[in-house]
């Protein structure tokens, strides 16, 4: 496997989003965005957490649009190509155009793994403009490898350069990253990418992402000190700094990198990204990250435990999304309870 | 029994997909309008079979096959599920012959029709293309125009939910006309000045019965009392045509923000109870159907 070189992309500023409750200020952004740049990450998602046009009463209005921060950031740098997420079903071709203007070189299109149809026209249209386009199969620990190479399959007919493994929900154990990313390596063409985008819900982001390469992964997601939803994605610097260890080439400074997360993003947090109950919950019970606020909010306006509200999300089977379905369900546990105190 | 059969309004149904199929099933029980014809293009499709099957006049030729027999076998009414692609040029071709188009396509040529808001106006208007927004606008825009009935609604926003398995390969391959037509609609038909719309495909086994939920932000604080009368009443309105429609939480009310919970739960007509998407959609074209043909006069007047 030609695994010299693996392309670090930093997600503070998009998955990031989701801890921050979206309210990430463009200082911040710039700040953050030309530390990484300096640090020699090659690689910066910037959008709402829920990717180009995620603002909404659902997902959680931003502090700014899509545009601003991405017109922020994308000029202030030196050699890191800026990314946006795009969900088909959220966000639309005019986000899509839109990010092409202001800049935007490579555009993520991100569907629920079982549905990589509803992805063809915004990765042609991608491609079609020039773009690095990449197929982001979301909480692909839903479908076993053969069914998810089938969906890749899909993607890459569409246009798609490179299709990630991602494992929304931080559910997956180091042999099923292997499986996946083994069968997308022998499944799609040879110049195809492969990327794994992991969450650190049972502690796993580093070791899951190390596991990735070692199938045939190039591209890594990670964030500077975890910024990222449900326990954060995979610490960045920490990723860096193993890699540099096992002689994998990244190309990124690993003490600008430690400095970037202990000296940036630490400071910027409403609370730790820590493996806390409601996160395990989350990558024990297959829940997408991004509810872990919302369910801890629910819980504290409805007085009903935000790690009940989470096993049920994930005994439902939501994906990502749904969380329209986190205070519907946190009524229907208040009122179940309250039932059961007048019996 | 001729004769009564003869006194319904004769109709088309073009589209032998999911969406064509479920109405006609649905059709076929109408006290007022008769489902002469099915039109395909694939001569192996499920839905022809079945229309064939049910005594429909059919076949794979497509609309320019159905235009020779629309005088003779006098079709009044025709409902377009294709696709946006086609639709304008399927209207073209009906509207010359003085068919009444019910558009279940998103190609939004005419107005938006949602039954339970503005579907008087339309027969008022004589609209003779109307739309059926999307299954999503179908199940939430009641909801903002009951909010909005009661006071200013500066955004309305919705969420729909529906089934992997119940998404038809037309919606997945434009779903941003999806989201693009259902805001629109939630804007001019639903009376926010600012919409948005969210679509989520859920592969869960068994499958879903469709979610939709209505965020609103109203312009004043929220007066819960009428908002919430409002709500129930245009949800029984709602059920009266689509008898799976309800309410699962709310009106919750949080500052200015509205939200509403509700579930649809399709009839089984073609696809299982799940799909209550395809059923608001179908409900709602029949209904449209149902009422144009009763005011006969106009009918008359168009053919």
């Amino acid at each position: 496997m030609n695994n010299n070189k693996i392309i670090l992309h930093d997600m503070c500023l998009r998955d990031g989003m989701h801890a921050k409750r979206h309210q990430i200020s463009l200082d911040q952004m710039i700040t953050l965005a030309t530390a990484l740049d300096d640090a020699g990450v090659p690689m910066i998602e910037v959008a709402h957490g829920d990717g180009l046009g995620g603002a909404s009463l659902n997902y959680g209005f931003a502090a700014h649009s899509d545009e601003e921060y991405l017109a922020a950031v994308i000029p202030r740098m030196k050699q890191a190509k800026v990314s946006a997420l795009l969900i088909p079903g959220i966000g639309t071709v005019d986000h899509l155009n839109m990010a092409h203007q202001v800049g935007v070189r490579s555009i993520r299109v991100a569907a629920q793994c079982t549905e990589a149809d509803v992805t063809q026209q915004h990765i042609a249209l991608s491609r079609k403009l020039g773009l690095d386009t990449v197929g982001f199969l979301m909480m692909s620990h839903m479908l076993g490898p053969k069914e998810l190479l089938a969906q890749a399959k899909l993607m890459e007919g569409y246009g798609a350069n490179c299709i990630y493994c991602t494992d929304s929900a931080g559910y997956m154990l180091q042999d099923d990253v292997h499986q996946r990313i083994d069968a997308l390596r022998q499944g799609l063409k040879s110049e195809t990418e492969i990327g794994f985008h992991g969450h650190h819900n049972l502690a796993l982001g580093v070791a899951n992402s190390l596991t990735a390469v070692a199938a045939g992964a190039n591209r890594i997601d990670g964030s500077a000190a975890g910024l990222g939803a449900g326990a954060g994605n995979a610490p960045l610097e920490v990723f860096n700094a193993v890699a540099s260890r096992m002689g994998i080439e990244t190309g990124v400074d690993v003490f600008k990198l430690m400095a970037v997360a202990e000296e940036i993003v630490v400071p910027m947090m409403d609370q730790p990204i820590r493996l806390d109950r409601d996160s395990l919950v989350l990558g024990y019970a297959g829940v997408y990250s991004s509810f872990l606020l919302h369910a801890k909010r629910a819980g504290k306006k409805y007085g009903v435990p935000s790690e009940l509200i989470l096993m049920e999300l994930g005994r439902m089977k939501t994906v990502g999304g749904q969380e329209d379905m986190i205070e519907d369900v946190a009524l229907n546990l208040r009122d179940a309870a309250c039932e059961t105190l007048h019996k | 029994m001729n004769n009564q059969q003869n006194e319904k309004i004769n109709v088309a149904l073009i589209g032998s997909g999911n969406i064509g199929t479920d109405l006609m099933v649905k059709a076929l029980r109408s006290e007022v309008i008769n489902p002469l014809w099915m039109v395909g293009i694939d001569s192996d499709s499920d839905g022809l079979k079945r229309a064939a099957a049910a005594g429909l006049k059919t076949t794979h030729l497509g609309v320019d096959e159905l235009i020779k027999h629309i005088k003779r076998d006098n079709i009044k009414i025709a409902f377009d599920a294709t696709s946006a692609y086609v639709h304008g040029e399927n209207n073209r071709k009906l509207q010359a012959l003085g068919v009444q188009v019910i558009d279940l396509t998103p190609a939004a040529i005419g107005p938006f029709c949602v039954p339970a808001v503005n579907l008087e106006q339309l027969i008022e208007q004589r609209a003779n293309n109307v739309n059926m927004v999307t299954c999503g606008g179908q199940a939430t825009i009641p909801i903002v125009a009951a909010i909005s009935a009661v006071q200013a609604v500066a955004y309305g926003e919705i969420v729909a939910t529906i089934a992997s398995k119940s998404a038809g390969p037309g919606t997945r391959k434009n779903i941003d006309e999806f989201t693009r037509t259902t805001a629109s609609a939630i804007e001019q038909i639903g009376g926010a000045v600012e919409g948005k719309a969210i679509i989520v495909m859920n592969p869960a086994e068994p499958p879903l019965m469709m979610r939709d939920t209505v965020h609103c932000l109203t312009v004043e604080p929220p007066d819960q009392q009428a908002i919430t009368e409002s709500v129930l009443a245009m949800i029984a309105k709602v059920a009266q045509y689509v008898p799976g429609y309800v309410l699962k939480n709310g009106p919750v009310f949080d500052g200015n923000r509205v939200s509403v919970f509700l579930e649809v739960e399709g009839l089984g007509d073609y696809l299982p109870a799940y799909a209550g998407n395809l059923d608001i959609m179908t409900a709602a074209a029949l209904r449209t159907a149902e009422m144009l043909a009763i005011d006969s006069n106009w009918l008359r007047n168009e053919a």
